[in-house]
């Protein structure tokens, strides 16, 4: 609910930053009203405004919206030319789409009549020229009622604990615990404290059980259908805890200690005593044994659902207020954050050496400010990226029409957050994956009918948050990759031998090899790579991965990782005689020994075999000229891009690092091989690796010299 | 690849109805006419989950239920009884067996997915 909500904030400020680009454009327009471009620019404006709406439920702005698009569709190809009864008309609309914008709740008699008197002029205008679609008759009172009603939502707190024997029944308790989450928004504790020693543990019996926190406006009964298999072999209770409506009148939400006897995990005698003491009251009680650490946590984890819960309704209940940002203000701020960071780690290991009591507490605590203020300055460059996909519903139906396709776009996840920057250099590779799969995955309807598919075939488009990063999925239902046509391209290529044991990502990795993009040939061959190595190169640049996995027949999946913002990488700091590096996190796929015997055994080839599998490393050390003594045991960094593997070798490998990127100097921004830079605690400075810059130039180098 | 699922009933028109539903739904389905057929079908072939009848000549459901638990290769995997109303007893008595859910007939398509869905992830 609150996705949607935040999602409708968003839609409606971007509406208005349309309307008045619509404005703008018609009044330019009066003047030169032959001008393409801006006929261009208003529709886009209005398409927009039209194609968000529907998606979050602006069906009356979207109903209304789409009857005018459709006669400046018409106006676009020159049927309808540009006059000033049109733009009258049109500044009519536009402002008749403002006060439907704003008017909450809206006066639907008002409104309906005004609609249709406009959308009545709009068709007489248009009748005169050219033909018109009758319009579909747009409802009001379904606004009304879908925006309008109090989500009503109920918390509640389950507790499961399956018998023992549960896997037995082939009932996988996780698979449950998915579906409550599903529900709604949920905390899960598992409860561990039953689980015996090992060796009197019998792998087949399950000791967890679990307290869940749900807030959810599906009712208690959609809870226990989740449980409907299991109800009577297991210990469930679900009781609700805390009415959205009376919160207002309680002060705080209740205290750990009423969690706890409310569950029956603690008695009052116990509790009292216990609060005779001045601690923390979990502390207390576990100390003593009165209950388990795994109780009191999920009792402060209920707490803090719960307070969450409020805080979102109350911004939700106040009325949002937004103010409008130039971006490099925003971007100041950050980089102002990000020295700031900077200095607190200096701060933090500085104080540590003095081992005063005081000055580690202030220490902490503008740790403690500084990670909040990192996150929330961080949080507010976030976007929802349906902004973006919404752009490509056009895209897809344009296109699909031109080649005589049927095709539907699905979106997924377009309240998805990231970081601004990122959306905007993600559009171009975006366009072109789709693009790839409209022009090559997707069949023609004949041929799709002829092998048993439904005639219309489906691009889906979906981000998902996971961990720090966000994954975007293109798929398509299509024909999928040519395996055997890429692997034979390749080695007339000449980029594998003959008789080269490929895996299936190996070789669809080839697809990004910058010759194997251009020629038409290809197209016909492959089905695609136009142009991957140009979509390569835009995610690398920022710091994603991309992968492809594809079935012949079925169709064709390109993933793409992406961190969540470009301020802040997660890297893996290592070192080399006195110089440290930061390599991405993202890429590394293990660490890995490399003793002066494996160098031995290669014969002076710089490969490594870790379990079996042959790995070429790259040795920092020489590649940045430093000098100084080898260690006799290096380590080698293994990282991962397309199925190729490429160690780099380094002195020591210091461990995770959470860090924000600072930008190089002029005199140093076109260094290769080198991204970023960073200051690490004590003030020395650790250079960012650009890793897939540095295996091409090594490989360049390989290919020049032998 | 799709995941497997058995369904076992003497009723050609059930098995039919649930063999087309569930391959709509993309799953693979073997399809056996009664108990003693579907462990003959089960064994040694992946199958991911069962669904099976109750009343069915030769060996029942319960007695089905018995039989693939009793193989350590699909002592995990869900299997679901097809029962009516006046079956409740049974629904118990399947479930003591190790059956992991149960759909009462008469059902819709959706239904059925649904609980596949539930029980297989």
């Amino acid at each position: 609910m609150t996705a949607a909500n935040t999602y409708r904030e968003t839609y409606k400020e971007e509406a208005n930053e349309q309307l008045l680009e619509l404005e703008t454009s018609l009044l330019e327009l009066e003047e030169t009203p032959e001008d393409a471009e801006l006929i261009g620019k208003a529709f886009r404006a209005m398409h927009t405004i039209k194609g968000s709406g529907a998606m979050f439920g602006f069906d009356d702005i979207a109903g209304f919206t789409h009857e005018i698009e459709t006669v400046y569709d018409k106006v676009r190809e020159g049927i309808i030319p540009v006059t000033k009864d049109l733009i009258d008309l049109t500044l009519m609309a536009k402002d008749h789409i403002k006060s439907m914008l704003d008017e909450t709740p809206p006066d639907e008699a008002r409104i309906g009549l005004t609609s249709s008197e406009i959308v009545t002029a709009f068709k007489k205008l248009a009748s005169e020229k050219a033909l018109f679609t009758p319009p579909p008759i747009t409802t009001y009172s379904d606004r009304a009622s879908s925006s309008y009603t109090s989500d009503g939502n109920m918390s509640y707190r389950i507790r499961f604990k399956p018998s023992s024997d549960i896997f037995l029944t082939g009932t996988d308790p996780l698979l449950l615990l998915g579906e409550i989450h599903s529900l709604g928004e949920c905390k899960v504790i598992a409860q561990v404290d039953n689980i015996p020693p090992l060796d009197e543990m019998n792998p087949e019996c399950c000791y967890v059980y679990w307290d869940m926190i749900l807030t959810t406006n599906q009712g208690i009964d959609a809870i226990r259908d989740v449980f409907i298999f299991v109800e009577e072999s297991c210990e469930l209770t679900i009781n609700t805890i805390d009415l959205e409506k009376t919160f207002e009148i309680e002060e705080g939400y209740k205290k750990i200690g009423e969690i706890l006897i409310e569950k029956g995990d603690i008695n009052k005698e116990d509790l009292k005593k216990a609060l005779v003491e001045k601690k923390y009251l979990g502390e207390i009680l576990i100390e003593r044994g009165l209950v388990n650490s795994g109780k009191v946590e999920s009792a402060l984890i209920e707490q803090e659902h719960i307070r969450k819960i409020r805080d979102k309704t109350k911004t939700k209940e106040e009325t949002q207020s937004n103010i409008k940002v130039p971006a490099d203000k925003l971007d100041t701020l950050v980089n102002l954050v990000g020295e700031l960071v900077t200095v607190q780690a200096r701060l933090t290991q500085t104080t540590s050496a003095f081992h005063d009591a005081e000055l580690d507490a202030i220490a902490e605590e503008v740790e403690r400010l500084t990670v909040e203020l990192r996150d929330n300055t961080l949080n507010i460059r976030m976007l929802p990226i349906g902004s973006t996909f919404g752009r490509f519903k056009r895209l897809v139906r344009d296109l699909s029409g031109e080649l005589g396709k049927e095709i539907e776009l699905a979106t997924e996840g377009a309240e998805t957050e990231l970081d601004k920057t990122v959306i905007e250099k993600l559009n171009d590779p975006l366009v072109h994956l789709i693009r790839n799969s409209i022009d090559h995955g997707i069949e023609p309807p004949d041929v799709r009918i002829s092998q048993g598919k439904p005639a219309t075939g489906t691009i889906l488009l979906s981000a998902v948050h996971s961990g720090g990063n966000v994954i975007i999925r293109i798929q398509d239902d299509g024909k999928g990759l040519n395996k055997e046509a890429i692997l034979a391209k390749a080695m007339e290529k000449g980029l594998v031998a003959q008789n080269a044991d490929l895996t299936e990502k190996d070789i669809f990795g080839f697809i990004f090899h910058p010759g194997f993009s251009t020629a038409k040939e290809v197209t016909s061959v492959s089905g695609r790579g136009v142009g991957m190595d140009v979509v390569q190169k835009a995610i690398d640049s920022l710091r994603g991965l991309i992968n492809i996995a594809s079935v012949k027949g079925e169709g064709t999946t390109i993933t793409i990782t992406l961190p969540l913002t470009l301020a802040i990488i997660e890297g893996l700091l290592v070192a080399i005689d006195r110089s440290s590096f930061v390599i991405p996190l993202s890429i590394v796929e293990e660490c890995v020994e490399l003793t002066g015997e494996d160098v031995k055994r290669s014969h002076g080839k710089n490969i490594a075999r870790i379990r079996g599998e042959l790995v070429p490393y790259i040795r920092l050390r020489n590649e940045f000229n430093i000098q100084g003594e080898r260690p006799p045991i290096e380590q080698i960094v293994v990282t991962g891009r397309n199925g190729e593997k490429m160690g780099f070798v380094v002195d020591h490998v210091i461990g995770e690092h959470q860090t924000v990127i600072k930008n190089l100097g002029k005199f140093y921004r076109n260094v290769e091989g080198i991204s970023g830079a960073t200051i690490l605690g004590d003030g020395t400075v650790a250079l960012i690796l650009d890793v897939p810059k540095i295996a091409k130039n090594v490989e360049m180098a390989e290919a020049v010299f032998g | 690849m799709g995941k497997r699922i058995l369904t076992a009933d003497d009723s050609a028109s059930i098995r039919q109805m649930v063999t087309f539903t569930l391959k709509g739904a993309g799953y693979e389905v073997v399809e056996a006419i009664d108990g003693r057929d579907a462990l003959s079908r089960l064994n040694g072939n992946p199958i991911h989950m069962v669904i099976t009848d109750l009343n069915m000549p030769n060996l029942d459901g319960i007695g089905l239920v018995k039989g693939i638990r009793a193989n350590p290769a699909y002592k995990f995997i869900p299997i679901i009884l097809l029962t009516t109303e006046s079956q409740e007893s049974k629904k118990i008595e399947g479930r003591t067996a190790g059956a992991t859910g149960w759909i009462v007939k008469p059902f819709k398509p959706e239904q059925l997915i649904a609980v596949v869905k539930k029980v297989l992830g």
